[in-house]
């Protein structure tokens, strides 16, 4: 089975991706600001946009919220699952709506996901269920530091 | 800082994501019965305060061919940590980077970051460039390139976010 061709991305797209990372204007037209900032014009920028949304390249634009600041809760775990059983549990941990992301890994720990919920607490609680359900470990690597998140398109 | 009614009601307002148009915030403002000029005000002072880390996109970069990203995770003394961390983020290859609780023996390491590549021998070339550039070719350290993706929901939270 070959991978679906991935969508191509134009220079200004790229372009929008980028600026789009750091600061976004709060101010009556921030789509104005940002296109005259990246030399595009305000309705392309915001139809660009709008494709990269339709076509999943961008899954949303808005502000980010930090968790633990909101009252929540955030962190990564990871198990180790045995091969025959890893659709199964897969299927066991994404069933939790907490579960934000999983992707699968080559290492040991091969199952590794983002658990968010709306109180700190509730994290254990979560991890509770998935080591009952599941009757594996659950390795909890909660964040002590953030240094930068970025994504730019340079090379 | 303690949220008001308010400010819960523009956080839901805002939670799929800003409309694209002219005056997004006047069309936020809309849904929370808010004026344009409050929803920019109690933005601004979420995002002063950290409540907001940034606004932004969330870009999935599976579908933009990048389908090598890799964790690549060390096992740093933690004083030296917070040094390593900001050099990491001169490497324009390297776009997110924490430092998480380590669970020995089963997992030694302290320093995350995530590394995209379109080709795996690129990604492993730019972890060498990594190491080499800050001082860290004789730590410990494992490239986790991911397999499957299972889940992936529009984040809203931020660090999560992105992967790591």
């Amino acid at each position: 089975m070959s991978a679906p061709k991935p969508i191509l991305l134009d220079d200004a797209d790229r372009a929008i991706i980028n600026g789009l990372q750091g600061a976004f204007p709060l101010s009556e037209e921030p789509f104005a600001e940002v296109a005259e900032r990246l030399g595009l014009d305000r309705d392309d920028l915001i139809a660009r946009i709008r494709r990269m949304l339709d076509n999943n390249v961008l899954t949303r634009f808005g502000p980010m919220y930090h968790a633990e600041k909101l009252g929540g809760g955030l962190t990564l775990a990871a198990m180790k699952v045995p091969e025959a059983d890893f659709d199964a549990v897969a299927e066991q941990v994404n069933a939790h709506p907490e579960v934000a992301h999983n992707y699968a890994r080559d290492h040991r720990l091969n199952m590794w996901f983002v658990i968010a919920t709306e109180t700190q607490q509730s994290i254990a609680e979560v991890i509770a269920a998935i080591e009952e359900e599941t009757g594996l470990k659950v390795y909890n690597m909660p964040k002590i530091r953030e240094f930068f998140i970025g994504l730019s398109f340079g090379a | 800082m303690e949220l008001t009614e308010q400010d819960r009601r523009l956080i839901t307002a805002v939670e799929r994501g800003l409309p694209l148009c002219r005056r997004p915030f006047r069309e936020i403002g809309k849904q929370a019965g808010i004026s344009e000029s409050e929803v920019i005000a109690a933005l601004g002072r979420m995002a002063e305060s950290g409540i907001i880390s940034r606004m932004g996109v969330i870009v999935r970069h599976h579908e933009l061919g990048y389908r090598n990203n890799a964790m690549v995770v060390w096992d740093i003394p933690d004083e030296k940590a917070g040094e390593i961390g900001r050099r990491f983020k001169t490497f324009a290859f390297v776009t997110l980077c924490y430092r998480r609780k380590r669970r020995p023996p089963v997992w030694p390491y302290n320093l995350f970051c995530m590394v995209h590549g379109r080709e795996r021998d690129v990604v492993l070339a730019q972890v060498e460039e990594l190491a080499e550039g800050c001082g860290l070719k004789d730590m410990p350290r494992e490239v986790l390139f991911s397999g499957r993706r299972f889940k992936q929901r529009g984040a809203v939270y931020s660090p999560a976010a992105s992967v790591i």
